[in-house]
């Protein structure tokens, strides 16, 4: 490959992507790129970046050898890079900490979220108290229902969570009222979107501040190991752990990147949140990209135990790496993620989020018909606390059959 | 048929000294076998033009009551072929322009050269599809072009002056002015600026200018309309339908266009 130099101007990857937005939002999203592009060339704002990255939220995180895990496998060797050790506990807070100082930048007063997991949700809430900025979280009401810990925190975090009844109750139906929320109050408010998903430039500058996991990562190996891996594994919710993973190895096609979606119940049930598997294109919170619909155009519910995948849409970059063939992706079902959640339970003594459940799933079963000498990382994403009684009731409800 | 009728019925009621009206209704609240009725009545109660929904699951620009119109469009198993499917059928006995007003991820997936063919076919005089702004023109353009549908833009109060004036000569049939910095639903207080804002699209558009968003009593009508030509009221009307208040419907439309005696 040659260089790669997406998104284009109009903030479209190929087909993809775009500023499919309410004209109320235009101004907005146009002053956003014009901030995001002059903070970028600003040195000052990369060395107050920086300083959050390393000594509030703690990076560099480690690039972990999982040994047992690769004995367990008996094949290749199995590397984990450890999001889950940021400060909240995922990859989320190098998005909201990058968002934030941006939003401080622009003099915006007032910061609105959604948040599926939660993790998104926290993570805003822990910038907006660092930053004293005004917080509201829209999360559904399912999620909230799943999810009972991580709301309790937002709201230690000083943020106002609001419940979403509309649609299915979950991830999707909270950025509708996020975007409804940001489009009444834009004049002193900017939305931090958790994920590579809506108008452009939200897809390319969350892209941008998830880099810092690949950036690392590929110097790590490098130090570790003198070369770079042989297959690089990251679950898919939106796609922003997978993407700043990934960026930063596009150019090294060596370099084989897996995406593991839900496949919730099974694809062939239709309840999963399989998008690229088993979606088509289609236009949604601001955005060409793969969807799950119907016929009709009418969005479709999404479904995963993990509340962090449970979206019905993929980011407008990963229907273009999927397009191009550059990246692989896949589908892991809850009950694999389940069994893998265990897995690294007890041979790592690491308890890691149901998302990443599913990439470790995928890396387990290549690792095992890979040879020796080859090496996978994979992103992990998050850590599973904020999961337990989730994990906890699945498993009840297996043994009672 | 198309822009020409849309712009000749509002300057048709300006022109005679009133102020034009548009109800919004959802298609397929609650069935689409009421929808010929619905817009008879409309017509028969003085409106203007008739801008109709077709429902999405995810209507972003729409707050709760439309939401909820929506919900039960989409439970009675409404679709755009449905409503294009029903407007075929009777748009002969019906003289007003409708405008159908939806998302475009419905429309993407029907086909949009497809869509706009059957619109044309069906008797569409407009569309107006609030999450595609003028940047995004060229994905509909190329299909529209053979046709003579209306393609109204939206503009709004955060639309700084450049915008406004590209807008302005993009709109067709009418210029929507957006009336609040937010989503749709009836409110109690109308903006302040809203005087300037509207005199400033007059200044610059071709085409008559409508205003529209949180209207909802025969007085913000008769302040609002005076403004410019005319208003559009959605959720207020979608509401008074959907409780059966009829009276109320047609009250709220006399009050810009007057009463057939005072024609
Ligand atoms: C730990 C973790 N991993 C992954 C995801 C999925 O999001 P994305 O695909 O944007 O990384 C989430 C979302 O909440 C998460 O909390």
């Amino acid at each position: 490959m040659t260089t790669y130099s997406q998104p284009d101007q109009n903030g479209q990857y190929g087909q993809f992507g775009g500023r499919f937005v309410p004209e109320t939002l235009m101004q907005a999203v146009l002053e956003l790129q014009e901030a995001y592009e002059e903070a970028q060339k600003d040195p000052a704002f990369h060395e107050l970046l920086e300083h959050y990255l390393k000594d509030y939220i703690g990076r560099e995180n480690p690039l972990y050898f999982a040994e047992n895990l690769t004995k367990h496998t008996g094949g290749a060797k199995i590397y984990l890079k450890r999001e889950d050790l940021n400060h909240t506990g995922a990859h989320k807070i190098n998005n909201t900490i990058g968002q934030s100082l941006l939003a401080v930048r622009m003099g915006k007063k007032k910061i609105v979220a959604e948040t599926g997991a939660g993790q998104h949700g926290v993570a805003t809430a822990t910038v907006c108290a660092l930053l004293n900025l005004d917080c509201v979280i829209f999360m559904g009401e399912e999620d909230i229902r799943r999810q009972q810990l991580n709301v309790f925190r937002m709201e230690l975090l000083g943020a106002k969570v609001i419940s979403v009844t509309h649609g299915s109750g979950t991830l999707k139906d909270a950025v509708n009222e996020a975007m409804r929320y940001w489009v009444s109050n834009v004049e002193d408010t900017h939305y931090i979107i958790g994920s590579v998903l809506g108008p452009h430039p939200f897809p390319q500058m969350v892209r941008d501040f998830q880099s810092v996991i690949g950036k690392e990562t590929k110097q790590q190996i490098l130090d570790k190991e003198q070369r770079l891996p042989d297959t690089i594994v990251a679950c898919i919710g939106g796609g922003s752990n997978a993407m700043g993973m990934f960026y930063p190895f596009i150019e090294d096609t060596e370099v084989k990147l897996v995406g593991v979606e839900a496949a919730g119940s099974g694809i062939q049930t239709g309840k999963h949140a399989a998008t690229l598997t088993a979606g088509e294109v289609g236009i949604l919170h601001g955005s060409l990209m793969y969807l799950l619909q119907n016929e009709d155009g009418q969005i479709q519910e999404a479904h995963s135990i993990s509340a962090g995948l449970d979206y019905p849409g993929v980011g407008p970059e990963h229907s273009y790496l999927h397009e191009t063939k550059r990246v692989q992706y896949t589908s892991v079902t809850d009950e694999e993620a389940l069994d893998a959640l265990q897995l690294m339970c007890r041979k790592e003594g690491i308890i890691p989020a149901l998302e990443t459940a599913h990439a470790i799933h995928y890396a387990v079963e290549l690792a095992k018909v890979s040879p020796k000498d080859e090496i996978i990382v994979i992103c992990l994403s998050g850590r599973g606390d904020k999961d337990v009684m989730t994990v906890k009731s699945a498993l009840e409800g297996r043994q009672n059959g | 048929m198309g822009k020409a009728h849309i712009q000749e019925a509002i300057e048709k009621v300006v022109e005679r000294g009133d102020k034009a009206f548009i109800p919004y209704i959802m298609a397929g609240d609650p069935d689409i076998s009421q929808l010929k009725e619905q817009l008879l009545f409309l017509e028969k109660s003085g409106a203007t033009v008739v801008e109709l929904g077709i429902p999405f699951s995810d209507p972003v620009a729409d707050g709760p009551t439309i939401q909820e119109a929506g919900k039960r469009a989409l439970n009675s198993g409404t679709t755009v072929k449905k409503v294009l499917e029903a407007l075929s059928s009777f748009r002969d006995e019906i003289s007003i322009p409708i405008v159908l007003m939806t998302y475009i991820n419905p429309l993407f997936k029907y086909g949009l050269s497809q869509f706009f063919k059957d619109s044309q076919a069906a008797g569409v005089d407009g569309v107006i599809i609030p999450d595609v702004p003028l940047e995004q023109r060229p994905l509909i353009d190329e299909h529209m072009n053979r046709t003579d549908i209306a393609l109204i833009q939206l503009v709004t109060l955060t639309s700084p002056d450049h915008r406004i004036k590209r807008l302005a000569q993009a709109s067709e049939g009418f210029l929507y002015a957006v009336t609040v910095t937010g989503i749709t639903g009836a409110r109690s207080a109308v903006s302040e600026n809203l005087e300037s804002f509207i005199y400033s699209l007059k200044k610059h558009s071709n085409v008559p200018v409508m205003a529209g968003f949180g209207i909802s009593t025969p007085e913000q009508v008769k302040e609002i309309s005076s403004l410019g030509d005319g208003v559009i009221v959605g959720s207020r009307v979608v509401d008074l339908l959907h409780q059966g208040k009829r009276e109320e419907i047609t009250q709220l439309i006399q009050a810009a266009v007057g009463t057939p005696a005072s024609h």
